[in-house]
């Protein structure tokens, strides 16, 4: 340091100690062009970003590889198995351990376990993702109205909102399922849906609202863009992260509701594989074949966990505020 | 050290409790920072914020550091008290306090010296003070945990005291106030009467006033300048404001990318700086500058090949010279809802504004935050419904336009804003960014509209290549030119940029104003430029606005308002551009 002291003092006291007028010598990369764009990394997004963020994550490979096997599961059943979970059953077969062929051995009324399990899949993945859908569309309209144009609109739409966010989901399901005389995958999702899009649409209606006081809606604004326009091209898709998150969470609770509600007897009838009728089928004979309860429990178990563990990556990934230090 | 604190009446601040003077001429430093270096833990390893530095500050003097944002100012001042954020670690050299090395003191020893030997007047006075606390309350816990010794009362009595200090009226029931009834610099004076409480013999002030209006800032500096040389102690100013730190400091430190580039008097520093960041930054400094950037006033040619105005697309009044603007008796009034249904009451933002924008000039519409001067410009972009008032284009009454007319009418007026992280969709790419006006508007063909984006980039000199790119990979600078991009997009005969330069450093703030000037004078665009900063004002405008309170309070142009300003409100803003101080000093530029 005391190399690059300037004597020169004009008209004033000397300077102190360690004070003396040092300049640093200039950095060998010299001062740079001020600002300029860097021009050699690859282009980023926030999609890209978390993309990048996600797979660097086992817990991503570990639900994404669970929700694969389980997709794939319930979309083709038949190419794990030849055995039909309903017409190949053998009454003298009940109860009875594993065997070659058969590696989860049979239930009460002689079916394969392993073919249920495997087709008890579908259902709740039909369910699951159809409930979610349906959510995602309600909730994130009503939501994004309800922010955006704010005014009677939003006083409307927040009231209508807080009263189905007063009724219990599984309370209104069965009452409603207990009345309705066609039960298929397609009405419990829709029931499940028509009372489950409460949270989505709070969540979207927050997030709108905080998006459409960005400067680059007031820019949309006067370039001469429409209401509708602003909202679809800039306020959702800037929207769109914490209901993707939240969806992928709800998708979990859809397919536990679901098994709920076939376990009451009031979801999907018996004439459709469901791991929600086969756990409650399997309650009577728990005591003496507690395997039969086993596994479609477990098949239960691991598609939310897949899931769920799912919604914990994409959120991490998609909103850095929330993530565990 | 004795912990009982004598206690003042407000007008007399007494010295140290401990009845230690400070001999100004003293050479023992009371700071000494040698060879400093901070590294952060980040994902891509270990980033060191701050490389070797060296700072002395002497026993009751004023020292400042100046440095753009990243340049390690405010890291370098955390260290100091072990207030780093994060991952952040001091990794080499010492710092000296009073003759001891702070540098891996136990953490106890280093929280007894915060406040009581150290004290902290951090940047945002909004965040920083607690909202369910009073303001009482949170002084009383300041003094509290320096060891104030004393009953209730006497704590409480000290409390008013030390608001009063910090030129706070009616101290008493004002302590008895919750953050949110303070204004800005009520909350800033009581962060400083809380940095003073215990009489530190060093005050490190992290850009105590950035967030404040000039006329306030000014205020406040003024007081904590007497305030602490009263009390004997030594200011450390973070700030990126150059001019400031030269007219509040005698010791200036110049940071850059962590290093320390220059350091030593503030006026050798401002009359010969060494170093070539040193150079740029006093040439840039626009509260040192007096010259207008350079513009060519007459019209220039408009280079319109590929977005020559459709015919009818807009009101057509291309004649040389006249208003291109012309705003007459403009009101706003706002309803504010009151606690009860019905109980509303009416705010005038905008009073009664006349005034008009020659084209391929610029107009500086100046004012404090709330003088309106937002809401005016919001009007004359057709984005709010004025009260009453006319705003007229090329001649043409904008209310009376049909929807369609509107539309096109928009082509002709575009905003740039001062956020330049909210100003761009972080959805969109640049290209979709820049391209989105010439799609809404039908404009070319697609191929065309990409040859045009590649012609803007290339207007606000930024490579093509960054089309893309999305926003968040862009520095605020960058960001801003991509936001003067697309406002030119559709080739508009005016641009209202609000605050568009005043979140920028100062070298960025130079560059983006140069090529402000350079669009005008190539594009023959007319400008209206909100802004708070008079300086900038003096570097672009032609014609000065100033607004206090919705309404004008003085209209002229740019040199008779600089040298003879009429009215006294205009005469405080001037006042307080900081770094006007300094006349006898030879600027080097």
């Amino acid at each position: 340091m005391p190399d690059n002291r300037i004597e020169t003092v004009p008209g004033g006291r000397r300077p102190r100690p360690g004070q003396e007028h040092f300049a640093a010598e200039l950095d060998e990369g010299g001062l740079g062009a001020v600002d300029a764009v860097k021009v050699d990394d690859k282009p980023s997004s926030m999609w890209r970003d978390a993309w990048h963020d996600m797979r660097r994550r086992p817990m991503f490979w570990v639900s994404a590889v669970i929700i694969l096997v389980v997709v794939i599961v319930a979309a083709f059943p038949g190419w794990f198995t030849d055995v039909h979970p309903r017409f190949d059953c053998e009454l003298a077969k009940s109860l009875q351990g594993p065997e070659p062929g058969h590696p989860f051995g049979y239930d009460r009324q002689g079916c394969d376990i392993y073919s249920r399990t495997l087709y008890g899949a579908r259902a709740s993945v039909l369910v699951g993702v159809m409930a979610t859908a349906m959510v995602v569309v309600i909730g994130t309209a009503m939501g994004s109205i309800a922010g955006y144009f704010s005014g009677w609109f939003d006083v409307i739409l927040s009231r209508i909102t807080d009263i189905f966010f007063a009724i219990p989901l599984v309370l209104a399901a069965i009452v409603i399922m207990s009345m309705s005389e066609n039960r298929t995958s397609f009405t419990v999702a829709l029931v499940l849906a028509s009372f489950g899009w409460t949270s989505i649409a709070r969540i979207s209606r927050g997030t709108v609202m905080s998006v459409k006081n960005n400067e680059f809606v007031t820019a949309a604004r006067s370039l001469g863009m429409g209401r509708g326009g602003i909202l679809l091209k800039h306020v959702l898709p800037n929207s769109a992260a914490p209901i993707i998150v939240y969806a992928t969470v709800a998708l979990g609770t859809f397919i536990v509701a679901e098994a709920t509600l076939s376990f009451l007897g009031i979801g999907l009838p018996p004439s459709v594989v469901s791991w929600g009728g086969d756990i409650s089928a399997a309650q009577q004979s728990i005591r003496q074949a507690p395997q039969i309860l086993f596994y479609p429990a477990a098949g239960l178990a691991l598609t939310v966990l897949g899931f769920m563990m799912m919604g914990d990556v994409v959120r991490d990934a998609l909103d850095p505020k929330a993530r565990k230090r | 050290m004795t912990t009982q604190f004598p206690v003042t009446d407000g007008t007399l601040p007494e010295g140290r409790p401990d009845g230690a003077t400070y001999d100004a001429g003293t050479d023992k430093p009371l700071l000494e920072i040698k060879d400093l270096e901070v590294s952060f833990t980040t994902r891509v390893g270990e980033v060191k914020a701050v490389r070797g530095a060296n700072i002395t500050v002497y026993p009751g003097q004023a020292v400042a550091i100046v440095g753009e944002s990243g340049s390690g100012k405010s890291t370098t001042a955390h260290a100091i008290i072990d207030l780093l954020p994060g991952t952040g670690k001091v990794t080499g050299g010492s710092i000296t306090f009073d003759g001891r090395d702070l540098v891996g003191l136990p953490h106890t020893e280093i929280e007894a010296l915060r406040g009581r030997d150290i004290g902290l007047v951090p940047q945002d006075p909004m965040s920083n003070l607690n909202p369910v606390w009073r303001i009482g309350t949170q002084i009383e816990e300041a003094l509290k945990a320096n060891g104030f010794e004393g009953g209730r009362a006497e704590r409480k009595e000290r409390v008013a005291g030390l608001l009063a200090e910090a030129g706070l009226p009616d101290a008493e029931r004002r302590a008895r106030q919750y953050p949110h009834e303070f204004s800005g610099g009520m909350r800033q004076r009581s962060l400083i009467a809380i940095g003073l409480a215990a009489r530190p013999k060093l005050l490190i002030a992290d850009e105590p006033t950035s967030a404040l209006d000039v006329t306030v800032q000014r205020q406040i500096l003024d007081h904590l300048e007497v305030l602490t040389q009263e009390l004997g102690s030594a200011v450390l100013f973070i700030t990126h404001d150059l001019g400031l730190a030269a007219e509040r400091a005698e010791h200036l430190v110049v940071m850059f990318k962590g290093r320390v580039v220059e350091s030593g008097p503030a006026r050798q520093i401002l009359a010969d700086p060494q170093h070539p960041y040193t150079k740029r930054l006093v040439a840039s400094a626009p509260s040192l500058a007096s010259r207008r950037i350079q513009v060519a006033h007459e019209e220039g040619e408009v280079s319109d090949e590929l977005l020559a105005p459709e015919p009818g697309a807009a009101p057509q009044g291309k004649a040389r010279g006249g208003d291109v603007v012309a705003v007459r008796n403009l009101t706003k009034v706002f309803t504010i809802r009151g606690g009860r249904p019905g109980a509303s009451t009416d705010f005038t933002a905008v009073d009664d504004v006349t005034f008009s924008l020659k084209r391929g000039h610029t107009l500086a519409i100046v004012g404090e935050s709330g003088s309106g001067k937002s809401t005016a410009a919001n009007m004359v972009l057709g984005l709010l419904e004025p009260t009453s008032g006319v705003v007229e284009f090329n001649g043409v009454d904008v209310a009376g336009l049909s929807p369609k007319e509107q539309f096109a009418f928009r082509r002709n007026i575009q905003p740039v804003f001062q956020n330049p992280y909210g100003s761009l969709d972080p959805m969109f790419s640049i290209f979709s960014s820049i391209e989105e006006p010439l799609r809404l508007h039908r404009v070319g063909t697609k191929k065309q509209r990409e040859a045009r984006v590649r012609e803007l980039l290339d207007m606000v000199s930024l490579p093509a290549s960054t089309m893309r790119r999305f926003p968040n990979e862009l520095s605020g600078g960058q960001r801003q030119r991509i936001a003067i991009a697309r406002a030119l997009a559709l080739n508009p005969e005016m641009i209202v940029l609000d605050e568009a330069v005043s979140a920028l450093d100062v070298l960025v703030q130079a560059q983006i104003l140069e090529l402000l000037g350079k669009l005008q004078d190539e594009l023959g665009l007319s400008y209206l430029f909100i802004t708070h900063d008079l300086a900038v004002v003096r570097q672009i405008a032609d014609q000065v606005v100033v607004m206090q309170n919705g309404k004008v309070v003085e209209q002229a142009t740019t040199d008779e308002v600089f040298d003879s300003p009429r009215q006294q409100y205009t005469r405080d803003l001037l006042a307080a551009i900081p770094g006007a101080g300094l006349e006898g000093v030879e600027i080097a530029s």
